[in-house]
């Protein structure tokens, strides 16, 4: 516990010192001295070339172009291996021996409990105001081929793991980046080392940012929005929302009150098949709209009218949110994913084609549908506001439905937080060496970025995290492309032994 | 050919009685005896990376506890009155899990103390006992 009184002791004086600042804008001055870097860094990031009058940022090209080479490399194994994902998702393989181990369905729920939010809510609301109901199309072709991605970077995970003397597992891109490139020779291991540290960099960056910052700021706004918007009691008080959450999630991840964790990991998927329920009992209320919708999705995406930069600024928009939401060839995934216990990596990337299935294929479509057949789209939205569009979509067909999103998006975010608390941890440890003193280090930062990040509008800073978390994809996907043949072999090996019936099915079903 | 039989032990009296009238049983007839904990496990639920990282060394911690609060005292004082006697500690859904083992085993009696709880509650969560009499493939024994 001393570790804890140590953080909220930490917390409050540098809570304190804030607020001292907050009388003079912070804000402000924080902006302006972060903006040069934060600027360089998005610019970098985000570079961005013109096709057909549309600014293109490279970095969406290096993603997309990742996935259709692993989709066609693997000859399609996200349509191949998609039963036999379920399969193992489902417990067919289980061994019976290994009983109280993590199962595949629980590395498959933590991982989807961290991508899951503000994208499906927010993203998807974006994306069909900026490039129409086209967009959705185009959406739903990057959550498919991401799939892919997925599956390449989770079977490393698991395949380079590290198994720690007391038991614990940790794996992810920084391990299968230094030790995978390790055996193809020594050059290469120089690269993996490289290409490691800068992934560990850029994932600290992001658990600061859009797995922190971001959600705390769009989940107070939401938390405004339903209790009066700028009338609200609560409007000038995010600062009061960020002490409160930064106390819980300073709980879970410096007290090891694991109890909050539990709970909140037992809502959330509870709170996601809600959110999918209603967004299903909003189509089927309008079932005879849903010919037209579906049109307008695949007219849209390939005529585009009146949309800027036309079937290109239509695509731009679908792939951009997709790759927002899922985060397929960020690596993030694969941290998660590496805990599972199998003695074939290839089966943990079978079952994370599943998460892209999800979070893209399955809930951003149906938030896509509700904005498309209530009508709520409106080009002229402000990026920032897409949550509360999806509110105001789902409050036409129900009207006490803002305050369950608010809770849902409380709540996701919050299990974002504590997802990308672990990965941000593991790369700062993997960086700084894992200590009591380094883990704290990170830890009292995260706080304080959560408190920072649902009392300011940092505009700079923001779009700072969301390139870190982009950033990710340059040293993942590069280490991925060299380390396709061992990953190749491996869904070899285990192909054959699953064809052949070597495979002991423990559930007969 | 002695037979083989099994009892599911919970660390309550329950337990001990269902232990006692077993080994009564396989001192009659010279039969092997498993002792049996089942540590209440779904592989269906949901947790956080860092129970996900630490599960492999919580599942080591809990199989020990189980073997030595629960399942090694007993197991050594029946072996001291001459008994061929093992202890078995597994994670899952108890009933099910039971059954298998039962199965594995070749165990031709299993036999479990009676659970006591309230109606209420086993109507809600079905107890142990009831479900393994009606979905065991032998003979399941209830001590009152």
């Amino acid at each position: 516990m001393s570790k804890l009184s140590v953080g909220i002791a930490t917390l409050v004086s540098l809570f304190a010192s804030f607020s001292v600042f907050a009388e003079t804008g912070i804000d402000e001055k924080i902006n302006i001295a972060v903006k040069p870097f934060a600027d360089a860094v998005a610019g970098f990031v985000f570079f961005s070339f013109p096709v057909a009058g549309v600014a293109i940022p490279f970095v969406l090209v290096w993603l997309i172009v990742a996935a259709i080479v692993f989709t066609f490399y693997f000859k399609f194994i996200n349509l191949r291996a998609f039963k036999h994902g379920f399969e193992l998702v489902r417990g067919d393989y289980h061994d019976p021996e290994a009983a109280g181990e993590v199962t595949h369905f629980q590395a498959l729920a933590t991982a989807l409990s961290g991508t899951v939010g503000l994208g499906n809510i927010a993203g998807v609301a974006v994306a069909v105001s900026l490039g129409g109901p086209g967009a959705t199309f185009w959406m739903i072709l990057a959550g498919f081929l991401g799939m892919s991605s997925k599956f390449t970077e989770c079977t490393l995970g698991v395949k380079y793991r590290n198994e720690l003397p007391d038991g614990t597992v940790s794996g992810g891109p920084m391990y299968y980046l230094t030790k995978g490139l390790a055996e193809k020779g020594a050059g290469f291991a120089k690269l993996g080392k490289v290409l490691a540290v800068l992934f560990a960099i850029f994932c600290v960056g992001g658990s600061f940012g859009g797995g922190n910052m971001f959600q705390a700021n769009q989940s107070f706004a939401q938390l405004v929005n339903v209790t009066g918007g700028d009338t609200s009691w609560l409007a000038d008080k995010g600062w009061l929302f960020g002490l409160i959450v930064a106390t819980l999630v300073g709980l879970v991840i410096m007290g090891g009150i694991k109890g909050i964790a539990r709970v909140t990991s037992k809502i959330v998927p509870f709170m996601a098949v809600t959110y999918v329920m209603a967004g299903v009992a909003i189509i089927l209320m309008n079932y005879s709209l849903v010919p037209s919708a579906i049109g307008a999705i695949i007219d849209g995406a390939f005529t585009a009218e009146g949309i800027s930069g036309g079937v290109i600024g239509v695509l731009f928009q679908g792939f951009k949110r997709a790759a927002f939401s899922n985060e397929a060839g960020v690596g993030s995934a694969a941290i998660a994913h590496s805990a599972v216990q199998t003695s074939r990596p290839v089966t943990e990337g079978f079952v994370a084609l599943y998460e892209p299935f999800v979070d893209t294929i399955v809930v951003c479509t149906i938030t896509a549908l509700v904005i498309i057949i209530t009508g709520t789209w409106d080009p002229s939205v402000d990026p920032s506001a897409g949550v509360q569009l999806t509110s105001s979509a789902f409050e036409s067909a129900f009207s006490w439905f803002p305050v369950v999103l608010t809770v849902a998006v409380i709540l996701f975010a919050f299990s974002t937080m504590i997802s990308w608390s672990y990965y941000g941890l593991k790369s700062w440890t993997f960086l700084f060496g894992e200590n009591n003193f380094t883990d704290a280090t990170y830890k009292v930062l995260f706080l304080f970025f959560v408190v920072l990040g649902s009392s300011m509008q940092l505009g700079a800073v923001i779009d700072f995290s969301d390139a870190m978390i982009f950033a990710m994809a340059f040293p993942n996907l590069l280490g991925c492309y060299f380390l396709l043949p061992v990953v190749k072999k491996e869904l070899n090996e285990y192909w054959a032994d699953y064809k052949s019936g070597k495979l002991v099915k423990t559930r007969v079903s | 050919m002695s037979s083989v039989l099994m009892v599911g032990v919970d660390g309550s009296e329950c337990g001990e009685r269902a232990v006692e009238f077993a080994a009564r049983r396989a001192k009659n007839s010279g039969a092997r005896l498993f002792i049996t904990y089942i540590i209440e496990w779904s592989p269906f639920t949901f947790s956080t990376a860092l129970e996900n990282a630490e599960r492999h060394q919580r599942r080591e911690e809990e199989i020990q506890r189980a073997h030595s609060e629960i399942v090694d005292p007993i197991v050594d004082r029946l072996k001291t009155e001459g008994l061929d006697v093992e202890g078995l500690v597994r994670h899952g859904h108890v009933a099910e899990t039971l059954n298998a083992l039962a199965k594995s085993k070749g165990v031709v009696n299993i036999i479990l103390g009676r659970q006591g709880t309230s109606k209420l509650k086993a109507h809600v969560f079905g107890s142990v006992g009831s479900r393994l009499v009606q979905s065991a493939e032998c003979a399941v024994t209830v001590v009152p």
